[in-house]
């Protein structure tokens, strides 16, 4: 698979799964812009990981959940670079809690930067993507979206709105050629999933039938096909990535 | 170039009709076939090219080239 001349934004692109979508997307040609939203230094050894790897790459930093900053982050690209031919809408945070318990900020901040945020950004780059006819959009969801998790609604609602938001961009850009898709994620050993007491690790690996943590790379791998020419017959589609987990 | 004849560039190019189409009654959805899509795309090129915005109420009473040559004109205080 080769993204030879391609210009890819991936967001939240610094650490996890993020970081490893950018490395594969570099790995097979592409131009990578990296954004993060606070994380500087992560997204430098992104960056650097990139360039050791023979790949081309820049930070970008913007918060997805602000319209402006994005808007505006994302014309100067385009500017740039002339161009994106992909855009991974990644950028996610979770602040779990039973429902009870959610304070209204934990449910905002997780709508606004996992949802609104693909929106922004979507936004922002479609009209040059539908001028070009053609493009990639792929929304890094969850398997909470299709499976609920105690404890997560703020961030499943998020995730499932992301899959709702994935279908019918994909119906509105076809005609121009351009595919929207999402990945579903499922336990995927990062950051965000380290914060899971051991206890709670052990009860799920036991539900997943291929019986281990998913990598970011096992994400990444399945990004890069869907951003690929390969992959110029599939659109509206989920596939998950979780061992197993969730049929 | 005039108005009217930056408006016909921008319309051949967007919805792939011949200039002999784009006559001045000529409605975007009936005769020039567009659809929602073609309509939103050439507005937008339209607000690109002539530096102005067209909200989307103002989008709704634009059916034809005449009403959006019509509308510029206006926007950038140049109706007769």
């Amino acid at each position: 698979m080769t993204l030879k001349d391609k210009v890819a934004l991936v967001t939240g692109g610094s650490r996890g799964i993020g970081r490893a979508i950018c490395l594969r997307l570099a790995g097979a040609g592409a131009f990578v812009a990296v954004n993060y939203a606070r994380n500087g230094q992560a997204a430098r050894e992104t960056i650097r990981l990139i360039g050791e790897a023979g790949g081309e790459a820049e930070a970008l930093c913007f918060d997805v959940a602000d319209h402006g900053a994005a808007t505006g982050a994302i014309a100067a690209l385009i500017e740039r670079r002339g161009r994106v031919d992909i855009l991974v809408n990644n950028a996610g945070e979770s602040r779990d809690g039973l429902l009870v318990r959610m304070k209204e900020q934990d449910w905002d901040r997780v709508i606004d930067t996992n949802l609104k945020g693909a929106f922004n950004c979507s936004r922002a780059v479609a009209y040059a993507m539908m001028k070009r006819r053609s493009g990639r959009i792929v929304n890094v969801s969850s398997v909470v979206a299709l499976s609920g998790n105690a404890g997560q609604a703020n961030y499943s609602a998020s995730k499932a709105g992301l899959i709702g938001l994935t279908k019918s961009l994909a119906r509105e850009l076809a005609p121009r050629g351009i595919c929207v898709n999402a990945v579903a994620p499922g336990l995927i050993d990062t950051d965000m999933t380290s914060a899971m007491t051991e206890e709670q690790r052990e009860r799920v690996l036991g539900e997943i039938p291929l019986s281990r943590l998913g990598t970011p790379d096992d994400v990444a791998g399945v990004v890069l096909f869907l951003a690929s020419d390969e992959a110029g017959y599939i659109t509206g589609q989920v596939i998950g990535v979780n061992g197993g987990l969730y049929m | 170039m005039s108005i009217e004849e930056k408006v016909i560039e921008i319309i051949v190019e967007q919805l792939d009709v011949t200039r002999e189409e784009c006559v001045p009654e000529a409605s975007f959805i009936e005769d020039l076939g567009a659809d929602s899509l073609d309509l939103v795309e050439l507005i937008m090129a339209m607000e690109e090219n002539f530096g102005i915005e067209i909200s989307d109420e103002e989008l709704q009473k634009i059916r034809t080239i005449q009403d959006a040559v019509n509308y510029i004109k206006r926007k950038k205080g140049l109706a007769g």
